[in-house]
């Protein structure tokens, strides 16, 4: 192992330590809301926790030794505020409807693939070869909970998938897998995209036969708001496409008339479908009808200002009241026990986490591995965005998970997936600038040489 | 390439930045508004789930305590003595909020009142652990059951109180209601119940006759109008008054008769003790504007300061300043009518002010505040509110009305071995309908224990046929004998 490799070895573990010593607090805390003893479980707790990033952390040396040094610390301390935050709904419910063992074992099923995606793809360009399989699999995918027998609709929704004896969201998947496709596809027709044969006023167009499969990703957001009635997803899918396209081609026009056709889209969905207009009717005003379809949101903002600056403390506020606060709400419930401190805590950490991911893209020396990086970036931060500016009532709600913090095994899974491939990328662009050093040295030396 | 993923970068991370502005909004600029909206479940929810204290009687029963429940809160208030108590323990309920002592003490019972608790180690101190405080009444369960026994079914309130430090010692009107239902946490079977309560009506179960409705008093304002008259010396206890069968007040309305229409009069004394409406409606025409500021004395004119939520309605009386335009009002509240009516709480304190030498006391019914382990931690003390009257005006009355009891119209108010000191009263509510029947006594007569209002909605099971003297009388001689073992 390299010097560089071992260091940043270190700083990731002495990072992940730190991030592990922060959530153990949280969960002595939590426990002693409710009684003045430690917690029973405390050192298996803290056992596993530990376990738990040792593995991931070991894995990456092994299989990644020059990667980043920050992402892992960083999604251990948002996975774990999440858990903890879990357990603490779960003291407000039975014991049957407890989901923090479950997230648990999602957690550790999530480590377990993301050892597994270092350990099978060891050079990321040889995605970009399988682009259509990728294509093929993300739609299957994506159709999945349509199909008859198989799909599940859960609140409304139709993206459930049952398989065996698991209900699984099969959407987690497909937006890494479309992005594979769309980081291949774009890097092998970004020069027809941003030449531009045609023109049209003072805009260059490319030959319409290059733009049919970039209407794909608008048809499949739409299918995704229409069939589904995942707004979320829908939206999230299309922005991650539009920057993708503007980040290959470098034209702002595409950026321009992407934001026409989403928003087209909005406004007829908005006129055409019940479920999309009471939505934007809630955001407008959640208090209209503040006991059934404004009755989340509401809950959540009273948990937002019930918590105020410093919050009331973990265990001793009522997040409970809001429904479903694990998953989709699961930022609304830090919010009142952890208050403005907590919640700007954990904007910040993701804002590290997508900060160091389009680092990751901008290091990156092959067009691939740059676009295919920005574009996991890019699904984490509007991802993020989307979720937390619907509980707050920046933006219209609409249900997706937090990254690593709601509970849920798909997303957990997807999202330990997506950390993989950015350790990659990260790892390759090291041992790509080490190469270029010592080429550079070499040339020197040869240089040196001459007489 | 990479300038493109520069700006999407900083466009990702001016989204995440707009999400922190926004959060900022939220959890400093609005939060207090937002945490404080009365919509807001917190606030009361945490009322409801946190532990809460007991309310117990006087004779150390639980009159409301929180058992387990199995639902988000946790703790299920319950009521076991039921609809004896409702009108004053009240209720707390998520649904259709909390009325009584459950409001009026709820800072004591929930804990949140730290100045009478005090936390018992460090331990508490550093977990913020709530001590709840548990509330006693002066309330007595056996005196509710007697009162409620002897009202049976008949519409109308008993009150009791110790004329000598406020307490009361009952209170109950009929019909009540049971008031653990509406602690219920199901907002639909709450609701379904509440809606059969008939909250709307004027008449509903939920109303507390004894202190939140007023009625004309009748004669048993005879009190207040001899009060009057011999202390701005209007007249004597020998003034003579002619015996008449009706006086016709100046100005406009209707003769005022006597009980029956007879020929009634005499001395002060004997038409107080034979309660002849037409001299006192000469003495509240004599007294005019002399009467109002009298009748403060007894608190007529505010809301008696009782300590349950919500509070003691004011009764009412003739108003200041309108003797000249209409003296028929005058002459009508000399004997408990036209502009005068009265809770049956502040006729208790009428005949308090008489038993207790004419000083009226805070009327209240809790007496100690204790802490979960059942120790004292506070006790209410007795505070005098108004004085009605000197003391040699309040043994003048206390002999008439014993003359009332011995040989007038409230004989039926007498207990073997016991000098009673009563008034009674039968007064018109309406033109067609049966009178409201009263009798307000004290006992014994020379060391008052025990003052008692006794009011039936009109006539009860006597009808149009009830005078004060047969309906309530018999109530208050029954709740009175009781309460001295007789």
């Amino acid at each position: 192992m390299s010097a560089i490799s071992g260091r940043r070895r270190t700083e990731e573990l002495g990072l992940g330590v730190l991030a592990i010593v922060i959530v153990a607090f949280g969960y002595v805390l939590l426990a002693l809301s409710k009684a003045p003893e430690l917690p029973p479980g405390l050192w298996g707790f803290m056992g596993a926790i530990l376990g738990l990033f040792v593995i991931a952390h070991l894995a990456v040396r092994r299989y990644a030794p020059r990667a980043d040094a920050t992402l892992l610390p960083l999604v251990a301390l948002l996975l774990g505020i999440g858990f903890v935050t879990i357990s603490r709904l779960d003291l407000a419910v039975r014991a049957s409807k407890r989901v923090a063992p479950t997230q648990a074992l999602w957690t550790a099923v999530g480590i377990v693939a993301f050892i597994a995606t270092l350990m099978l793809v060891r050079n990321v360009r040889t995605l970009a070869r399988y682009r259509y399989t990728f294509l093929l699999l993300g739609v299957v995918a994506l159709l999945l909970p349509l199909v008859p027998g198989i799909g599940v609709e859960i609140n409304n929704a139709r993206l459930w998938a049952r398989i065996g004896p698991l209900t699984v969201q099969p959407g987690e998947a497909a937006k890494v897998l479309l992005v594979i496709f769309f980081a291949a596809y774009l890097v092998e027709k970004r020069e027809l995209l941003s030449s531009g044969s045609r023109r049209l006023g003072r805009m260059h167009l490319p030959d319409p036969k290059h733009l049919g499969p970039l209407l794909l990703p608008w048809v499949v957001a739409i299918m995704i708001m229409v069939l589904q009635k995942d707004l979320g997803s829908s939206l999230l899918f299309f922005a991650v496409f539009v920057a993708m396209l503007y980040i290959a081609t470098d034209r702002s026009a595409y950026l321009a008339v992407g934001t026409v056709m989403f928003g087209a889209a909005v406004v007829i969905a908005y006129k055409t479908f019940g479920h999309v207009q009471e939505r934007i009717d809630t955001w407008i005003n959640p208090w209209a009808d503040r006991q059934v379809k404004g009755y989340q949101l509401v809950q959540s903002l009273y948990g937002f200002g019930s918590g105020g600056f410093q919050g009331t403390g973990l265990g001793l506020g009522r997040p409970d009241v809001i429904p479903v606060a694990t998953t989709d709400f699961i930022f609304a419930a830090i919010g009142e026990e952890l208050g403005l401190l907590g919640t700007v805590a954990v904007v910040i950490g993701f804002m590290l986490l997508v900060g160091s991911a389009y680092r990751i893209a901008i290091q990156a020396q092959r067009p691939f591995s740059k676009l295919f990086a920005a574009g996991l970036a890019t699904i984490i931060g509007v991802q993020t965005f989307v979720i937390i500016g619907g509980v707050t009532r920046l933006i219209p709600l609409t249900g997706v998970t937090l990254p690593f913090v709601s509970y849920g095994g798909s997303s957990l899974v997807a999202n330990f997936v997506i950390l993989a491939l950015l350790l990659r990328i990260s790892d390759e662009n090291a041992a790509d600038a080490a190469a270029e050093a010592e080429q550079e040295a070499r040339r020197i030396a040869v240089e040196a040489a001459l007489p | 390439m990479n300038r493109a993923i520069g700006r999407v970068a900083t466009a990702v991370v001016v989204l995440l930045l707009l999400l922190v502005a926004q959060l900022t909004y939220l959890q400093v600029v609005d939060a207090k508004k937002l945490a404080d909206d009365p919509r807001n479940s917190r606030t009361y929810l945490k009322d409801f789930t946190r532990p809460r204290g007991e309310i117990i009687s006087a004779d150390g029963k639980i009159l409301a305590r929180s058992v387990p429940s199995k639902d988000e809160y946790g703790r299920q208030r319950v009521y076991p003595f039921g609809e004896l108590f409702a009108q004053t323990v009240g209720y707390q309920s998520v649904v259709v909020g909390s009325t009584g002592v459950e409001k009026e003490y709820t800072a004591v019972l929930s804990g949140r009142d730290r100045s009478r608790l005090r936390l018992r180690d460090l331990g508490d101190l550093l977990l913020g652990k709530q001590q709840t405080g548990n509330v006693v009444l002066s309330l007595r369960t056996d005196v509710q059951l007697v009162a409620k026994a002897a009202l049976g079914n008949q519409k109308g309130s008993v009150v009791v109180m110790d004329p000598k430090t406020g307490a009361l010692i009952a209170m109950y009107s009929n019909p009540s209601f049971d008031p653990t239902p509406l602690a219920g946490h199901d907002p639909k079977l709450v609701q379904a119940y509440w809606r059969s309560l008939n909250p709307a009506s004027p008449d509903t179960t939920l109303l507390p006759r004894a202190y939140r409705e007023r009625y004309p008093p009748g004669s048993t304002f005879k009190i207040a109008t001899t009060e009057a008259a011999l202390d701005t010396g209007t007249a004597t206890p020998t003034t003579p008054y002619p015996s008449v069968r009706s006086i016709k007040p100046p100005q406009a309305g209707r003769a005022i008769q006597n009980f029956g229409g007879d020929s009634c009069g005499g001395t002060l004394e004997e038409s107080f003790v034979h309660s002849c409406n037409t001299t006192f409606a000469q003495v509240g025409l004599d007294l005019g504007e002399k009467f109002p500021p009298r009748l403060s004395g007894f608190g007529i004119y505010e809301a008696p300061p009782l300590d349950l939520s919500p509070g003691a309605a004011v009764s009412s009386g003739p108003v200041p300043g309108t003797f000249n335009d209409n003296k028929p009002s005058f002459a009508l509240a000399g004997i408990g009518q036209g502009d005068v009516a009265t809770t049956p709480l502040q006729m208790a304190l009428v005949a308090s002010a008489v038993a207790n030498g004419g000083t009226v006391m805070r009327p209240h019914v809790a007496a100690e505040i204790r802490d979960d382990e059942g120790r004292k931690l506070s006790s209410i003390t007795p505070k005098a509110w108004k004085v009605a009257m000197p003391p040699a005006t309040a043994a003048t009355i206390r002999d008439f009305m014993v003359q009332v009891v011995a040989r007038g119209t409230g004989t039926a108010g007498q207990i073997a071995g016991v000098a009673v000191a009563g008034k009674t009263g039968t007064a018109q509510s309406c033109e067609t309908c049966a009178p409201h029947a009263w009798f307000v006594a004290f006992a014994p007569a020379e060391n008052p224990q025990y003052a008692v209002a006794v009011f039936v909605e009109r006539g009860g099971n006597m009808g149009s046929e009830a005078t004060g003297g047969h309906v309530a009388a018999p109530i208050a001689a029954a709740v009175l004998k009781f309460l001295l073992g007789k």
